[in-house]
This record gives structure tokens, C-alpha cells and sequence, in this order.
């Protein structure tokens, strides 16, 4: 009896196991297509050498001309055939076209008459190999018959047919390692790398100190704080286009609201264009030291615009810490930075180093913001903005899917720190 | 030490508060009322100093008489530093405006005054008394400053749609709005961007394109959320973390190989582009943020439904979805948000105006041939439908932000 139980059990597993199966089937396919596979593709591509118009498959394109009047059957026309391949790199393989001539002509002569046959009124051309960037024609001497007095036919009412092959540059198993010398020895690649880890270490940290000091400023129960905890959450709710292009027109230095402010109040005496110049000096106590600008404003969007996600997280932390461990602190007369220190931070450094790793992998892989306030340009180059830069304004794929592997490394790396560590604190 | 003195906090408060309010009141006068007004810090901060001085002495005996009197005698001394002229205005026509700024200038700093330094006491004091003066001293400062920092962005945003573009041109700080215009010139730039700019077909296509994302993610993400929060099945942990890594990986490393497979299938310049692509990064996001939701539902009500004969798959639509209805909509309207303010796969993939969404249609705006106010009337079109959600659904998007995980 106990062996019949054993049975039903396993039998109930194995029916969950089908159905916990079949439940996650399509997150694992529509995961793997669009997430997965295109991940495999990026490494396939980072060794090829392709560009951005690679990715139009190269074409036959041909037109057809009528030259010469149709009047009489003495007279002769010409009908042309003018083919071009599309592509300036890839040669197009076992070209034929077929064209049918209309019954009211008849063919004289064909140029060159060593590639094309006429069958029944069909025409088939085999051009076999067409070169890249190259072009041809093929004449057909006509004349018209009697049967063309009463159908009045156009040879153009037939469009060519045409059939070729041509090499996939996508799916050809041509490969280069130009791509990854091409970035790696880049002398913009220690740029690229410095201006990365600054932006994402101040980034993350100054998202965290400012969402942290939020948190301690709204812990603090007064009146209509619901609404400022909703109001400090905009920044990060907020359509990413929306909130940088009015930071954009903010520090804009012709008719920005900031400059024109500091212009007013006699702070400077000259607009500053805070988003275009790579370098300021400032200069204290006679010290004169270059303050990387755009970087920093950069930067200070990316604070803006993430302070409420740490902050939000550290507020229901805090929240749930036990109000009476407070209470007999106070009683045992700790001050509130007492508090703060030996309390609240112990029980927040969990929460902390999980939303420092976390946000240190997003800042890493931010490119909107960047892009979209400076373009990659004054100094605020990323790896992310360079994927674009590579692939899409200089249109080598290659060489964008290229730095697309570097970032996905790091990734890798931040990733397994992250989950060694999520594992402790149970995230 | 002279800093652990009542004395030296009432003074340290005082010009603190007092040049603080001068520089945020400046400011507001100069966006609001568009006059052009020069800042003078340094007479505030000496006002404030005095007041700060004055309420820790008479705290004890300040009557509402008494705060009136301080209030109208910091306003009368900013008059009489300046001579007569403050903000070294020449213009009479602003003199009420200037007047009202410098009186609120007063109340709000000796309302900050009196907030600081109440129960301080004159001489020295104890630890506990002088750090919390400083935690609320920087409490206060810290509020305002956030609230500021926070607003202001999008009040320019919003003002600077308003406007039009010879004001602009000829004051940027005059944000002051002209309340005897109607409703068409106020609303030009918005008119324009519908009438001219095809703005009513990116809404669309932008709810479009949010809806049908929510709708595939739910669908699939439910059945799965239940599958990993109640079912046995071997390799479930693996499938668990790996669904954090997935939705840890961003769209600017799929985007090169996307671009290139949708664009040889002929696929790329078309809605179900990202209807397609969108589903794939909010499923992760979605499963986790369930998963954990059910897992918090106690499992004894699915043991009984079991026992009474029903079926798992009957479970999910009676039991499991109708329990957790919040946590669903709060997912629901996560992912919208997602789909809504995703701009790189839209950037990228759609080159027809026809079927731009709201990010592609307002990147397309800026250029040097569209003025910045319809740029920012798009960027406030784009904002406003998020902002209704996020308000009517606060609580939900919350709970929901700081339980699950969160993708941007």
C-alpha cells in the first residue's frame, strides 16, 4: 500500500514537472530568440567584417528600354536590357533573367548572342556571373509583325523575371579579427575605458549618498509626506527623452534658464555651455586644475535621475526596522548620529552593497541618458555611446558589436560579483 | 567649545536660513515675475543672524504680537540696508512685487528660525540637544533642496512650453505667464505639434505599442510566476537567478544583432518590431516581481483547491489571479511605463513617421528647425499619461518597485 502511495506521488511530480514545464515554455522561447540568440549573433558579428549597408542583401537590379519608333515592320527598334549589381562589394552568382516578348515582334538579332535564347516567345538570359559594382546590357534587334497592327503591344508590359545567388555576408563563414584590434587600439580606448568607470563609480555612489540623505529626510514622519515621496520619485518615472532634453534646454548656453541666471545674479560674467565643453579650470587658492565639465553634468543627471530608486529602496528598509529598538536607544541616551551610526547603517549596509552593485551595472550600461544629453561628445564618451558611435555613425557593425563584447565581459564579471553576494544577503 | 554653544547655533541658523531663502526667493522672482533682479546674500545673512540672536534670547516670551513685529522689522531692515533700493531695482513699476518678495523672504526665514532653534537654550548644551539642532537643521534644508532640485526641471519644462519663441528669445528667464492671452496662443506649440507634427498618430501608436507589450507580458509571465513560485520541477533555482541575469543584460548589447536580423527579414521598420522586442525585456522583470508576490501567498488555499479536485491550470484563473488582482495591475502598469519610456529599440528601428511612438517622435523634434518650446511641449505630452499613472497608482507601483526587482 505504501508502494502504491510512493507511485501516486511520483506520478503527481511528474505531471507537475510537465505542466511547470509547459507554463515556462514560451518565456524560455521568446527569451532565447530575442535575448539569447541575439547575444550569440552580436559575438558572430563582432568577427565579421561588416558594415551597416552590408545589411541590404546585394540585388540585380534591371531596366528595360524601348529605343527606336514601332511604325512599320520595315523599320527596326531595340529593346535594352540594362542590369547593374547593387552591391559594390559581393558578386552575384548564377544570374538568370526571363522576360516574354509580346506576339506582334520578332526578334532579328540579339547582342550578345552568345547568353540569351528565345523559346515560344520567352526569353531566358544567363548572365552566370555578375561582379560586384558591375553593369551590362542586352539588346534585342525587333521588328514588328502583323499581329502587332491590331494588338498595338508594348514590350514593357512584361517586367523581367529575375533569379540569382549571392553571398549572405550574415550567414557567410568569412571572419576577421579587425574589429577587436580595431577598438582595442584605438588611442580613444583608454579614454573610453577612464570615462566609464568614472561615470559609473560617481554615478552609483552619488545615487546612493543622495538616496540615502533622502531617506533619512523622509524617515521622518511630517505633514504631506506622501506626496513628497511621490514627488521625488518623478525624476525616475519620468520618459528618459522628457527629463534630458529640458535638461538640455536648462544648461543650454544661449537661451538657457541657468545661464542666464548665474549671467543676472553676477556669479559669471560669460555663458558657460555645461553639456559642449569637455574641460573648465577652476581655480583654488591660485591652484589652477582642469575640471572635466560635461562628465560631471553628465553625472549629475545620472544622480538626479536614480537618487529615488535607492532611495525608495532604503526608505522601506528602514520602514521595517522595529520602532522600539529606537526607543531604547533613546533611553539609554544615544545621540542620533549614535543612532544612525550603530542602528539604522548596520541594518541598511545590505540593502546598500546589494543597490550599489545593482545600480554599478545599470550606470555601466546606461546609454540613453548620454546619448541623449551630449552624444557621446565633450568627454562623456562611454562604452555604450561607442557601440552606437562604431555601428551606426561610422556604420561598422563589426566594430560596434565589437565593443558590445567588451561591455557584455564586464557585465559578466559585475554580474558574478552580484549574485556571489545577493546569495549572502538574500536579495 | 564656542560651537557647542546655544549662542553660536542661533547664529549659525540665523544666517544660514537667511541666505538660503535669499538666493531661492531671488530666483523665484526672477522666473516669476520676470523682472531682473540682482542677488545680495550678504544682507539677508545679517538679518537672519540678528533674528537668530533675537529668538533665542525672548523664546520664551515671543507672543503673536511679537512675531509680526520681527517679521515687518526684517523687512524694513533689507530696505534699509539697500537704501531704499533693493535688489538694486530702478524700475517703480515693480515696487509691490518687490515688496511682496522681500516680505515673504522675511516670514519664511523667521518661520526657519523659529523651527531650528526651538527648546535651544542659550548656553551649552548637551550632545544630544546639539546634534539633533544640526539633523534638523539639515532636515529642513535637505527637504527644500530636494523638492527644488526635483521640480524645477519640469516647471521649465512646462513653462518653456507655454511660451513662445519671441519672449524667449528676447528674456529666457521670463516665465512669467501673460494671463490675458487665450487658450490658442497659450497652446500654440501643443496645437502645432497635433495639427503639423502627426503627434495625435505617435500617441496612438505609443498606447498601442504599451498595451499590447503589457498584454503578451502578463500573459506569459503569470503562468510562469506560478510555475516558479509553486511547482516542483528540477533545475528551479538555476531558472530563477538566471532570470535576474537576463533582465540584468541591456538592450544597447542585443541591439547591433536585432537591428541586423529584423532588417533581413524585412521586419525592422514596423510596430510589431517592438512589439515583438519589448515583451522580451518587461517578461523577466514581470516573472520576478510575480513570482515573488506569489510565493507570499500562502500555499495551504492551493493544497485545498487540489484536494477538492480542481486542476493547476484551474487554480491560476480562480485562485492565483484573482488573489493577487494588485500585484498584477501594479505589474501591468510597471511594464507600461517601460514600454511607454523606452526610446533606444524605437530610435533605432523605426524610420517612418507614421509609426514613430512618443520617444522616436520627439527625438525627431530636435533639431535646429524646431523651436525648444515644441520640443518640450512633446516631452510634457510624453510625461503627463505616466504621471496619471504613477499618481492614481502610487501605492501599488511602491510596493511593487521596492519588493520586486526594478528595470529601467
Amino acid at each position: 500500500m505504501f508502494n502504491k502511495f510512493k507511485k501516486n506521488e511520483s506520478k503527481l511530480h511528474q505531471k507537475e514537472r510537465k505542466l511547470a514545464f509547459i507554463l515556462l515554455l514560451p518565456t524560455i522561447f521568446i527569451v532565447l530568440s530575442i535575448v539569447i540568440f541575439p547575444l550569440l549573433a552580436n559575438f558572430w558579428i563582432s568577427f565579421k567584417p561588416i558594415s551597416l549597408g552590408d545589411l541590404r542583401p546585394p540585388k540585380l537590379i534591371i531596366k528595360e528600354n524601348l529605343r527606336g519608333k514601332l511604325i512599320n515592320k520595315d523599320k527596326t527598334a531595340e529593346i535594352h536590357y540594362r542590369y547593374r549589381n547593387s552591391s559594390v562589394r559581393y558578386d552575384l552568382h548564377n544570374v538568370i533573367f526571363n522576360d516574354t516578348i509580346p506576339k506582334g515582334f520578332t526578334v532579328k538579332k540579339i547582342e550578345p548572342n552568345n547568353k540569351c535564347v528565345i523559346k515560344d516567345k520567352n526569353l531566358t538570359c544567363n548572365l552566370e556571373k555578375v561582379p560586384a559594382k558591375s553593369s551590362g546590357k542586352i539588346v534585342l534587334k525587333i521588328t514588328t509583325n502583323d499581329y502587332w497592327k491590331k494588338s498595338k503591344d508594348n514590350p514593357k508590359n512584361t517586367r523581367p523575371k529575375t533569379s540569382y545567388q549571392s553571398k549572405n555576408i550574415l550567414t557567410s563563414i568569412e571572419f576577421t579579427f579587425d574589429n577587436f584590434k580595431k577598438v582595442f587600439s584605438a588611442t580613444e580606448f583608454i579614454q573610453v575605458l577612464k570615462v566609464s568607470i568614472y561615470y559609473t563609480i560617481f554615478g552609483t555612489a552619488g545615487a546612493l549618498l543622495v538616496g540615502l540623505f533622502a531617506a533619512q529626510v523622509l524617515q521622518k514622519s511630517f505633514k504631506g509626506r506622501t506626496f513628497v515621496r511621490g514627488l521625488l520619485l518623478f525624476p525616475y518615472i519620468s520618459p528618459v527623452i522628457a527629463v534630458a532634453f529640458s535638461w538640455v534646454i536648462l544648461f543650454d548656453p544661449f537661451s538657457g534658464v541657468v545661464n542666464s541666471m548665474l549671467i543676472q545674479m553676477n556669479v559669471i560674467d560669460k555663458p558657460i555651455n555645461f553639456f559642449g565643453q569637455k574641460y573648465t579650470d577652476i581655480s583654488i587658492f591660485g591652484y589652477i586644475f582642469k575640471f572635466p565639465l560635461a562628465l560631471s553634468m553628465v553625472i549629475a543627471f545620472e544622480i538626479w535621475r536614480y537618487f529615488p530608486l535607492s532611495f525608495l529602496f532604503i526608505l522601506a528598509r528602514m520602514q521595517s526596522l522595529p520602532e522600539d529598538v529606537f526607543d531604547a536607544a533613546e533611553i539609554d541616551g544615544a545621540s542620533p548620529f549614535q543612532q544612525f551610526y550603530y542602528i539604522s547603517l548596520p541594518f541598511l549596509i545590505g540593502i546598500i552593497s546589494i543597490l550599489f552593485l545593482l545600480r554599478f551595472i545599470w550606470t555601466f550600461n546606461k546609454f540613453d541618458d548620454i546619448f541623449l544629453l551630449t552624444g557621446g561628445n565633450a568627454g562623456t564618451r562611454t562604452f555604450t555611446v561607442n557601440v552606437y558611435e562604431q555601428a551606426f555613425a561610422i556604420s561598422n557593425l563589426g566594430a560596434g558589436a565589437a565593443v558590445a563584447v567588451v561591455i557584455f565581459t564586464f557585465l559578466l564579471v559585475f554580474s558574478l560579483v552580484f549574485i556571489k553576494y545577493s546569495k549572502k544577503e538574500a536579495f | 567649545m564656542f560651537w557647542k554653544y546655544g549662542l553660536f547655533c542661533s547664529i549659525f541658523a540665523g544666517s544660514i536660513w537667511g541666505a538660503f531663502w535669499q538666493i531661492i526667493f531671488t530666483m523665484m522672482g526672477i522666473l516669476t515675475f520676470g523682472i531682473p533682479l540682482e542677488l545680495d546674500i550678504n544682507q539677508m545673512l545679517i538679518i537672519g543672524l540678528v533674528s537668530g540672536i533675537f529668538y533665542i534670547n525672548f523664546q520664551k516670551t515671543i507672543s503673536m504680537k511679537i512675531h509680526l513685529v520681527a517679521i515687518f522689522t526684517m523687512t524694513l531692515l533689507v530696505y534699509m540696508f539697500s537704501f531704499g533700493k533693493p535688489y538694486q531695482n530702478n524700475d517703480s513699476v515693480n515696487n509691490i512685487n518687490i515688496f511682496i518678495l522681500i516680505f515673504l523672504t522675511s516670514v519664511v526665514t523667521w518661520i526657519s528660525i523659529n523651527f531650528s532653534l526651538n527648546n535651544i537654550s542659550i548656553g551649552k548644551l548637551s550632545r544630544y540637544d546639539l546634534e539633533n539642532f544640526y539633523i534638523k537643521l539639515m532636515w529642513g534644508l535637505g527637504l527644500i533642496i530636494f523638492i527644488l532640485i526635483t521640480l524645477i526641471p519640469f516647471y521649465i519644462m512646462i513653462m518653456t512650453s507655454l511660451k513662445n519663441q519671441q519672449s524667449l528669445i528676447l528674456n529666457p528667464l521670463d516665465f512669467s505667464l501673460n494671463i490675458n492671452s487665450d487658450f490658442k496662443t497659450l497652446f500654440n506649440s501643443y496645437i502645432e505639434l497635433f495639427t503639423d507634427f502627426n503627434f495625435h498618430l505617435f500617441l496612438i501608436n505609443s498606447f498601442f505599442v504599451s498595451c499590447v507589450t503589457v498584454f503578451i507580458t502578463l500573459f506569459f509571465s503569470i503562468p510562469g510566476a506560478y510555475a516558479l513560485a509553486r511547482l516542483r520541477f528540477p533545475s528551479k533555482k538555476l531558472f530563477s537567478s538566471s532570470v535576474i541575469l537576463i533582465y540584468l543584460i541591456p538592450s544597447i548589447v542585443l541591439v547591433i544583432p536585432l537591428y541586423a536580423i529584423f532588417s533581413q527579414i524585412g521586419l525592422r521598420n514596423s510596430l510589431l518590431a517592438l512589439i515583438i522586442v519589448y515583451p522580451a525585456t518587461t517578461i523577466p522583470v514581470a516573472l520576478y516581481m510575480l513570482r515573488g508576490y506569489f510565493s507570499s501567498l500562502s500555499s495551504e488555499i492551493d493544497d485545498a483547491a487540489l484536494m477538492d479536485g480542481l486542476s493547476r491550470v484551474q487554480i491560476i484563473f480562480k485562485i492565483a489571479i484573482p488573489l493577487s488582482k494588485p500585484a498584477i495591475v501594479s505589474v501591468g502598469l510597471y511594464v507600461f511605463m517601460i514600454a511607454w519610456n523606452e526610446f533606444l529599440i524605437a530610435f533605432m528601428f523605426l524610420d517612418d513617421p507614421s509609426i514613430f511612438t512618443l520617444s522616436r517622435g520627439i527625438m525627431s523634434l530636435n533639431s535646429s528647425e524646431v523651436p525648444q518650446q515644441h520640443l518640450m511641449a512633446g516631452a510634457v505630452i510624453a510625461t503627463i499619461p505616466v504621471m496619471i499613472i504613477f499618481l492614481y497608482l502610487e501605492k501599488f507601483l511602491i510596493s511593487g518597485l521596492s519588493t520586486g526587482g526594478v528595470k529601467e
